[in-house]
């Protein structure tokens, strides 16, 4: 693991992984569009309405994977003093956030027509915006100090803090179930979703998880790089100050 | 034994700053009572809605009040620099800073439990939901008080701590919320609190020990 402390090191791992994940994401993402909105049956109840989940649901998924991964690089960060760690649960944030905003959103435009409401106070629903507002919260934190390792200790420990209501929202489906469905793909007895529509769902969750890693890739690139700018311009300005 | 000294001192410490600036613990109440006054004002007098939302009311503005003074766990001892010097002691710094989150309850959590029933009376809750609410608070605050801390120790030096501090807590803050309401509504609809006083009481054991171990860490970098 502390092969890829180098900066170096992981900017060009980076050069050679960046392009397989992002050609992955257009494919996965492009297959899992024309069978989800083309290939796929409408359902029987919902009609069209229920191509809406070939987004929803992923996003709901990586917005508890990436908080898992930013718990992660958190722990490691602050377990083993990991300087790439820190850069990792920081560019993850924002992306986690977006996806979770997506998750909720989409949410809301399947809500209107299938439940009549933009927004039920429903377990899965309120711990996605508790998710969100932890997300906002680790992204303010980070911000919020003068010195940036100083920003990144205090936001691991939250993260990790936060970490403890990732479980909570996975499993208040089971705790507080109301006008939420059910899950239904990862349950006892195999999945209740038919083979034609989880086939598309896969493709765009693996393609979402692509597309995370591409993104997160470049972000840490781009810390790595402003880190380098920032050096630079510290001994330029120290140069000028004794000359 | 040391271990019990210092726990004592520091929690005898605090409490002594409580008292001599006494206008703190009063503030909180006062905030507390004020902000819960102001409901009806809101929402109007009709006495079936007040009856209704009481125990949201009155658990909302608990951990308003409870959230706004959190301050003073870290930030005056950051600022006057003698967390520095508490952080020097031989015993561990959980140790301490349990203490501290003790000393917060008993100066906050205690006055908010005392003032409740009161405001209770003033929102017409159902008579039936008064023992109940007194058992979910005393099982809730020192949950807030916990949950509170890592939050505090968090925004130490930060820009704005304030209005952060609240964008960590609150939303760790709302399992407590859901049971310690929930509690009190089942109590008054002629149902068993139990259940809901059982979670409150168990995520009161598990902040018990977790939460004074992240706050120490956070109280430990911001030191450094």
């Amino acid at each position: 693991m502390h092969r890829f402390a180098n900066p170096a090191r992981f900017l060009r791992l980076a050069a050679v992984v960046m392009p397989w994940t992002a050609g992955a994401t257009v494919l996965l993402i492009a297959a899992g569009l024309f069978f989800g909105l083309v290939a796929s049956p409408a359902d029987y109840q919902q009609g069209d309405t229920v191509r809406i989940m070939y987004v929803h649901v992923p996003s709901a998924w990586m917005g508890l994977f990436v908080y898992t991964t930013m718990a992660v690089a958190s722990a490691t960060a602050l377990i083993w003093k990991h300087p790439l760690a820190d850069l990792v649960a920081k560019s993850a944030a924002p992306i986690g956030a977006g996806f979770t905003l997506v998750c909720l959103v989409t949410g809301a435009l399947w809500g209107k027509p299938m439940w009549g409401t933009w927004w039920a106070w429903d377990a899965r629903l309120t711990s996605m915006l508790i998710l969100f507002f932890l997300y906002l919260g680790h992204m303010a934190l980070v911000d919020a100090f003068d010195d940036p390792t100083r920003g990144a200790r205090a936001a691991a420990i939250l993260a990790l803090a936060g970490f403890v209501n990732v479980p909570i929202i996975k499993f208040s489906v089971d705790w507080w179930n109301t006008l939420h469905q059910p899950a239904s793909v990862v349950k006892m007895g195999g999945p209740a979703i038919d083979p034609s529509m989880l086939a598309p769902l896969l493709l765009m969750g693996v393609g979402f998880t692509t597309f995370f890693v591409t993104v997160l890739f470049l972000r840490v690139r781009a810390e790595i790089l402003a880190a380098k700018i920032r050096a630079i311009r510290l001994t330029q300005v120290r140069g000028q100050g004794v000359g | 034994m040391a271990l019990g000294a210092t726990f004592a001192g520091v929690i005898r410490r605090e409490l002594r700053l409580a008292l001599r600036q006494g206008s703190d613990s009063i503030m909180v109440v006062t905030f507390f009572v004020l902000t819960v006054v102001l409901f009806p004002f809101g929402i109007g007098p009709e006495v079936n809605i007040l009856e209704r939302v009481s125990a949201g009311i009155l658990w909302v503005t608990a951990l308003l009040a409870s959230m706004l003074s959190l301050d003073r766990l870290f930030q005056t001892d950051y600022d006057d620099g003698s967390l520095e010097l508490l952080t020097l002691t031989p015993t561990a710094m959980e140790i301490v800073v349990v203490a501290k989150i003790a000393a917060h309850w008993l100066t906050t959590g205690l006055p908010l439990i005392v003032a409740a029933p009161l405001l209770a009376v003033l929102l017409h809750m159902d008579g039936a939901g008064f023992v109940t609410l007194l058992l979910a608070m005393l099982l809730g605050t020192p949950s807030l008080s916990l949950i509170g801390s890592i939050g505090a120790a968090l925004v130490l030096g930060a820009r704005r701590g304030g209005v952060l501090l609240s964008l960590l807590i609150l939303p760790l803050y709302i399992p407590v919320l859901i049971f310690g309401v929930g509690a009190v509504d089942a109590a008054i609809h002629g149902f068993s609190p139990d259940a809901h006083l059982m979670v409150l009481g168990a995520l009161l054991l598990v902040a018990l020990p977790l939460c004074p171990w992240a706050a120490s860490a956070a109280v430990r970098q911001a030191i450094e």
